[in-house]
């Protein structure tokens, strides 16, 4: 790995920030360099959110991922639509297809369909459908490790949830399953 | 201690606990938002107060009563809000009070955007304000410097009982970095606050804080003693970081996010044989002239990248004194350079590009 860029993007409510942040805050726990830049805006609930997470062995600069995404992960059409051409060619893109009937248009990225909104209903939480993705997407990568993920889970979310580990462990087994073909 | 990830907005204001800062006094607007929100949760903590005042006028002339006690005070907005802060920062700095105000930028003129921007180059380093008055204005590029920054720019508010600004654009505000809060290094013996008005309890005369000198004579006095604090700023405060300067054929000049961008065309640049620097002003005031200095012979011209239509590139054309050709390249209104833009820009000076 010498530089992953990321971009996740979704509606809003869809936890794509969440995912974001659990990914940029593993980065860090295994003493990558790290940022995670959010859109921002006058979007309310429902709207589209998105942000960009570069995790690198080396120092980063510009925070702002333009053409050369390394992998998108879209949760929604409207993401897939938006983000597809910020993949530079040869890299990944995750697409939720319980959401997205439509296909990847180009032919030089990898596209992954992962049902993740199914899966989360089977493991019993529409919620961690975000997880779901993300575990697809370390599967893919290696990028950091499950356990990483979970460490990062407790610091963000704190005791309180901690109860909410196991389900989430399984979202992200689950979306690993899914790719592993 | 650890790292931990925060949102800039977030890792400012626990700069600012962290340097002893109490007292925080606001008024709500997007970038900056949780900023506010993360004292008004944190204040009461250490015995600190938050108050969301009604505007943003009552929040400066707040900062103004606060400061006055001698206590660490801070307040935060952004672009238009900061212009309307501007007359109590003339009256602070008039009055001599140490104070941190914090800008995290959007697009304008007038109410704007929302989205990053450095528009408020002349705002933060010309002041809005009345009179002949000076404030450093600390820029950061990442939110450790930020954090660093804050917590510096406390220090350097009381060393000068003067007003102190760090400037950064949306983006800083809102993204998530690890930042670390070590101890800071102390560099400067800090001047005992004789001067606040905390209460006389009948042993002193009492301390009065004022702008107002309706004497002329008396009133030069105060100007040329003022003038003789921020000459001591120019020497002393200067901050900027020189990024491969050797041999480079274009000298970007660039500060804040944008620096950075700027830094991932350098790379570009580089991988296609191409040399350029970069100053990038630490402080936007003083500006650091003297980097100007440690530009190779071999730099045909300098480029100033900003988030605006072209404003620091009036210091750059002062600092260049006419040496090389000066070049702008900037995006506005909250839209954000990119590398391959700023590596066009340079290929065209050089004759080249597309």
């Amino acid at each position: 790995m010498a530089t992953e860029k990321i971009i996740m993007a979704g509606f809003g409510g869809q936890g794509v920030m969440s995912m974001g942040q659990l990914l940029t805050y593993s980065g860090m726990l295994e003493n990558k360099h790290v940022s995670w830049l959010p859109s921002y805006g006058p979007e309310m609930r429902g709207g589209t959110a998105n942000c960009s997470v570069i995790v690198s062995d080396n120092l980063i600069g510009s925070p702002i991922i333009t053409d050369d995404a390394t992998t998108a992960l879209v949760m929604n059409l409207p993401s897939l639509v938006k983000f597809e051409n910020n993949i530079k060619s040869g890299g990944k893109l995750l697409i939720n297809s319980s959401l997205i009937e439509k296909k990847a248009e180009r032919d030089d990225v990898d596209a992954y369909y992962v049902p993740a909104n199914e899966i989360a209903n089977e493991i019993g939480n529409s919620r961690v459908a975000n997880m779901v993705m993300l575990g697809a997407y370390l599967e893919l990568t290696k990028l950091v490790s499950v356990d990483s993920v979970i460490e990062a889970f407790k610091k963000v979310y704190g005791a309180g949830k901690e109860h909410l580990i196991p389900l989430n462990k399984d979202a992200l087994e689950r979306g690993a399953t899914a790719v592993r073909g | 201690m650890a790292k931990v990830l925060m949102k800039g907005n977030e890792a400012i204001g626990a700069a600012g606990i962290k340097a002893g800062c109490k007292y925080f006094f606001g008024y709500p607007i997007t970038p900056q938002n949780e900023l506010p929100e993360f004292m008004s949760k944190e204040l009461p903590k250490v015995d600190g107060v938050f108050v969301q005042a009604e505007s943003e006028v009552a929040a400066i002339n707040m900062i103004y009563g606060g400061a006055g006690t001698g206590e660490r005070v801070m307040t935060s907005s952004s672009s238009p809000g900061i212009a309307l802060k501007q007359e109590g920062i003339s009256y602070i700095a008039g009055a001599e009070l140490p104070c941190v105000i914090v800008n995290i930028s959007r697009g304008g003129p007038g109410l704007g955007g929302i989205q990053p921007s450095q528009a408020d180059y002349f705002q933060s380093t010309r002041g809005g304000g009345n009179g002949d008055y000076r404030l450093p204005v600390y820029a950061p590029a990442s939110i450790q410097e930020a954090v660093d920054l804050v917590i510096e720019a406390f220090d350097v508010a009381d060393y000068y009982r003067n007003p102190v600004m760090v400037i950064g654009d949306g983006m800083i505000g809102q993204m998530m970095e690890p930042v670390e809060f070590n101890e800071p290094e102390k560099k400067r013996e800090l001047p005992v606050k004789d001067w606040a008005t905390t209460g006389t309890e009948g042993k002193r005369k009492p301390n009065i804080i004022n702008s107002l000198a309706l004497d002329p004579a008396e009133l030069e006095k105060h100007n040329i003693k003022l003038q003789a604090k921020y000459d001591e700023m120019e020497e002393k405060e200067v901050r900027y970081e020189a990024y491969k300067l050797e041999e480079a054929e274009v000298v970007l000049v660039a500060y804040g996010m944008t620096s950075r961008i700027v830094k991932n065309a350098m790379d570009i640049l580089e991988k296609e044989g191409i040399k350029t620097g970069l100053i990038r002003p630490i402080t936007l005031w003083p500006f650091p002239n003297k980097a100007f200095n440690e530009i190779p012979d071999t730099a045909k011209a300098l480029l100033s990248v900003e988030m605006s239509m072209g404003q620091m590139i009036d210091d750059v054309k002062i600092a260049n004194n006419g040496k090389l050709p000066v070049e702008f390249y900037g995006r506005a209104g909250g839209m954000i350079p990119t590398p391959e833009e700023i590596v066009n820009k340079v290929k065209e000076i050089l004759g080249g590009g597309k």
